[in-house]
């Protein structure tokens, strides 16, 4: 499949687990070669989403096609050409580090020489030599997750599914996934990734599709999004309840708009520096005032009203 | 929308097979001993200890009628161990499975390289008890070749068996109903001890429909050259009912595993 051309389309794309609607007919497309992201709160549909595309559930009603395969009807097919990484780790606990990827190889029919190669070169990729032929409860968590990403590309997959690729990792082993996502997407692979961690999602994604309640609430690039979405700039302040009133009663005429949440109360703006200054001004005794440009933190917030981390 | 099914591959199953092979290969060597040490405990305790005061049943010595119903027996234990706690962890704690469909391999290839793997280890088990009969100069005849087909029949019904139950519950406590109400009565009540004619008309009749009865009798047999057309019928009986549960079971899976 060439750069450019879509990959993935979902029409109408639905799932009802008994009386929970966990996706909501949503329509998206994925370019070959692009990174896209899924963005939203836990419990938003996005860990299902990425389940019908694996086939590892079944669609409620609506239409995917995964590299030109229904995979309603062809769920073998598009497995051999979807690398997979699962949220909750599914490593192979009884086997050591080398035979999880040649184990897995063979589920794939590669032949025996050619999966060695191939097991050797992700070892390598992903620095994970010196641990060849250790068990793989051994690994640290960045490197388990590392392993899984090497076994989700054992076959060469045009598309790699990522389910919350650096939830619950240390700062460091996070960077060092990111780096190999964004050497993954140099290679031509396509990456789709799931996260609640908007860096995450400004760092790799081409494109992402917010969701909500088993809906995507909007869809662009991440700069677009935080662009027309939101004002430039973002004052935040933390104080008490009359604080926040007087100042809202001062500046409200000049902002954007703005959000109050429990502890904090967000204020959109275009001209930072002035309102910082007007703020200041009033010499409130506040526990926190500051300035930032916004984010898709705030995307998120001023589109579904809640928080992207409960 | 019909969820789809498709059929089960017979490579991928192997593929399956070969994962829990590789695993085997290495903790066999902590796992067998207690093979060849289970035929050894009962031969001596029922065989030696209550076979003496038996000086023949059924026109045989205790022990040739005894052991070739404890050989089935051992299969039994070995394969329903395999595709009940075994599977169970491997579906449920481990998430092995999770990784294994992600792959082409699709919940039915993974159910029948289950029970493929189930009928192996019952065969192994098997293996060891026949190795240790033969020590004791038991079964030593070249009929017995035909043991081998029959004890990983047997081991792939009882596979079958274990399996379809790991389908159905979601609490791992739950398999101490199946081997203490389903398994050990059927130890117990298949005619490995005594012949089934001891027991009334009803119970006979119950054990027709029971899996284990059938291998007994057929093991029976061919230890002891009894070969008549009842042999045959409980043959069939494996086979069918090996077949049906087959079909019933890949479909429990399938739906078990994709929802």
């Amino acid at each position: 499949m060439t750069a450019g051309q879509p990959i993935i389309t979902a029409n109408n794309l639905t799932k009802v687990y008994g009386k929970l609607t966990a996706v909501s007919g949503i329509n998206f497309q994925i370019e070959a070669g692009s990174c896209y992201g899924f963005l939203g709160p836990n419990g938003a549909g996005k860990t299902t989403v990425m389940r019908m595309i694996y086939c590892a559930t079944p669609l409620s009603s609506g239409r995917l096609i995964v590299n030109e395969n229904n995979v309603m009807e062809n769920m073998t097919a598009v497995k051999a050409e979807v690398g997979v990484v699962t949220q909750d780790d599914s490593l192979d606990y009884d086997l050591n580090v080398i035979n999880n990827l040649l184990v897995y190889a063979r589920y794939y029919d590669l032949p025996r020489d050619q999966a060695i190669r191939r097991a050797d070169e992700l070892i390598e990729f992903f620095q994970l030599g010196e641990k060849r032929g250790e068990n793989v409860r051994t690994l640290s968590g960045g490197m388990k997750r590392r392993l899984q990403i090497a076994r989700a590309l054992i076959n060469k997959p045009s598309i790699l599914i990522l389910d919350e690729p650096s939830t619950g990792l240390d700062p460091q082993a996070r960077h060092h996934v990111w780096a190999k996502c964004h050497e993954l997407i140099e290679q031509g692979v396509t990456l789709l990734l799931t996260t609640h961690y908007m860096e995450e999602a400004e760092q790799l994604c081409d494109r992402l599709a917010v969701m909500d309640q088993g809906k995507i609430v909007i869809e662009n690039s991440p700069r677009e999004l935080i662009k027309s979405e939101v004002s430039a700039h973002v004052v935040e302040v933390r104080g008490d309840g009359n604080h926040r009133d007087s100042i809202l009663a001062a500046v409200g005429a000049e902002i954007d708009f703005h959000e109050a949440l429990s502890d904090r109360l967000l204020l959109y703006t275009s001209d930072a520096t002035q309102l910082y200054t007007q703020i200041q001004k009033m010499e409130l005794p506040l526990k926190m005032l500051l300035s930032r440009p916004s984010s898709l933190e705030d995307v998120f917030l001023k589109l579904t009203g809640r928080e992207l981390i409960d | 929308m019909k969820s789809p099914s498709p059929p089960v591959r017979f490579k991928a199953a192997l593929r399956v097979w070969q994962r829990n092979a590789t695993v085997y290969k290495r903790t066999w060597k902590l796992n067998i001993l207690p093979n060849f040490f289970e035929p050894v405990l009962y031969l001596f305790g029922m065989g030696l200890g209550l076979g003496t005061y038996i000086n023949e049943m059924e026109g045989m010595t205790y022990i040739q009628f005894l052991a070739p119903g404890l050989l089935v027996s051992s299969i039994m234990w070995g394969a329903s161990l395999e595709t009940t706690y075994n599977v169970f962890v491997k579906m449920n704690f481990d998430r092995i499975y999770d990784g294994i469909l992600s792959t082409p391999v699709n919940p039915k290839d993974l159910a029948l390289g289950e029970l493929l793997w189930g009928a192996t280890r019952g065969t192994i088990y098997g293996g060891a008890f026949l190795s240790v009969l033969f020590l004791f100069g038991i079964g030593l005849q070249w009929g017995i070749l035909l043991i081998f087909p029959l004890l990983f029949i047997i081991g792939f019904l009882f596979a079958t068996i274990g399996l379809l139950f790991t389908s159905m519950i979601k609490e791992i406590e739950l398999f101490n109903y199946f081997f203490t109400l389903f398994l050990t009565p059927l130890f117990l009540f298949s005619g490995i001890f005594f012949p089934m004619s001891q027991l009334p008309a009803g119970v006979q009749l119950i054990a027709w429909f029971t899996p284990l009865y059938h291998g007994v009798e057929l093991s029976r047999g061919i230890f002891n050259h009894l070969w008549d057309v009842e042999l045959l019928g409980h043959f069939l009986w494996i086979l069918v009912v090996t077949g049906l549960n087959t079909l019933i079971v890949l479909r429990a899976i399938h739906k078990r595993l994709y929802i």
